[in-house]
C-alpha cells in the first residue's frame, strides 16, 4: 500500500498520518503537496486534519479548488480510495465527493477529546478489521463537525449504508448525550455511494499507539492495507 | 475616476438549517434586556468590485456565489448591486 498525505496551507496533522503509515504501518508513503498535480502512484490519499487556507470562507472551501484536488476528485471517480479526516472531511463534502455539509458545533466550543464511535459498517475497505457494531475509541478535535443533510438524503445515506460511524456511548448506545457537535443521527463518518471515499471528523491516525491512549486507529489502517495488500516485501533486505 | 461598480453578495443559512451562532446572538440580546426580538439569524456579506467595463457580469456574480461564496446545502444567497 503505498499512501499520499495532502499537505495544504494550514493542514496540521499530516505528519500524524505520514508518521502513522511509516512508522507504525510501516508502508510506503509519500507528502502531496497542495500546488503538485501529482499523486505519485497512492494507492490511498489522505486529506489530514487542520485549517487549510486557515478555514477562511468556510472549512475546506479554499482548499477543494487547490491543483492536487483535481486529481484527488479524478482518483476519487476512478475508484480510487480517499480518507478525508476532520478538515480533509470538511475538503471532502465541500468539492462534492461526500453529501452533505459540517456546520459549526451546536454549543460553538471547539471540542477535543476522546469519543466512542459505532461501526455501522464493516464491509467497506476502511472498516474491514471492525464488526459491524463494534465500539471504537478515538479522539476528536474540531469547531465544525455537525454534519446536516436533508431528511430525504439522510435516509438515501442510511439505507444505502453509506454511514460509517456513530457517536456513542462507551457501551455502543447512540445517545444525544454521546453526540459531541449535534450531527445529525450522530453521524461521525459517511461514505460516498461507490464506498471508495471516507470522510469522519474524529482521527484514526491520533489512535495508534497505546501511549496515545487508544490503539483502535490502527484498524482504520490495517482494514486498508487488507484491501490494498501490502507493498512492503517480507523477508527481502 | 469615476468609481467601480459593486455587487453585495448576501449568504444566510437557510430556512430550517440550525444557527447556533445566531441563537446565541438572540440569547445574548435577551440578557442585555432586549426582548423586543423574536429570533436571530446570522449570516455574511461580500463586496464585489467590479472591473470597468465588464460585461455580463449577472452570469458571473450568480456563478461564484455558487460555487464558492455560498454552499448551496446549507446557505441561500441574494445579490444587491450598488451603482
Amino acid at each position: 500500500m503505498k499512501v499520499g498525505v495532502v499537505t495544504f496551507p494550514g493542514s496540521n496533522c499530516d505528519y500524524d498520518s505520514y508518521a502513522a503509515v511509516k512508522h507504525i504501518l510501516n508502508e510506503e508513503v509519500e507528502f502531496l503537496w497542495h500546488k503538485s498535480t501529482e499523486l505519485k502512484d497512492s494507492d490511498l490519499v489522505i486529506l489530514p486534519g487542520g485549517f487549510a487556507y486557515g478555514d477562511y470562507l468556510r472549512a475546506g472551501a479554499i482548499a477543494r479548488f487547490s491543483p492536487i484536488m483535481e486529481k484527488v476528485i479524478e482518483f476519487a471517480h476512478s475508484g480510487g480510495r480517499v480518507i478525508g479526516i476532520c478538515n480533509g472531511f470538511q475538503v471532502l463534502t465541500e468539492c462534492g465527493l461526500l453529501p452533505g455539509a459540517l456546520m459549526r458545533n451546536r454549543h460553538l466550543r471547539f471540542s477535543c477529546k476522546f469519543v466512542h464511535l459505532r461501526v455501522e459498517n464493516s464491509e467497506t475497505d476502511f472498516t474491514t478489521a471492525c464488526e459491524t457494531g463494534e465500539v471504537l475509541k478515538i479522539p476528536i478535535a474540531h469547531g465544525e463537525g455537525n454534519f446536516y443533510h436533508y431528511d430525504n438524503d439522510i435516509k438515501e445515506l442510511e439505507d444505502n449504508g453509506q454511514v460509517a460511524f456513530r457517536y456513542c456511548t462507551p457501551g455502543g448506545d447512540i445517545t444525544d448525550a454521546a453526540n459531541p457537535n449535534g450531527s445529525i443521527n450522530n453521524i461521525a463518518g459517511i461514505l460516498n455511494a461507490q464506498k471508495n471515499v471516507l470522510g469522519m471528523m474524529p482521527h484514526p491516525e491520533r489512535a495508534v499507539e497505546d501511549i496515545l491512549g487508544s490503539v483502535d486507529g490502527l484498524k482504520l489502517f490495517e482494514s486498508l492495507r487488507s484491501s490494498i495488500g501490502s507493498s512492503v516485501k517480507v523477508g527481502h533486505p | 475616476m469615476t468609481q467601480n461598480e459593486k455587487a453585495t453578495v448576501f449568504v444566510r443559512l437557510k430556512d430550517g438549517v440550525l444557527d447556533p451562532q445566531g441563537e446565541t446572538i438572540y440569547k445574548a440580546l435577551l440578557q442585555m434586556g432586549y426582548g423586543d426580538f423574536e429570533s436571530v439569524r446570522s449570516g455574511r456579506f461580500f463586496e464585489l468590485e467590479i472591473k470597468a467595463g465588464v460585461e455580463d457580469i449577472e452570469s458571473k456574480i450568480d456563478e461564484v456565489s455558487k460555487k464558492l461564496l455560498s454552499n448551496p446545502v446549507i446557505e441561500s444567497f441574494s445579490v444587491e448591486r450598488n451603482r
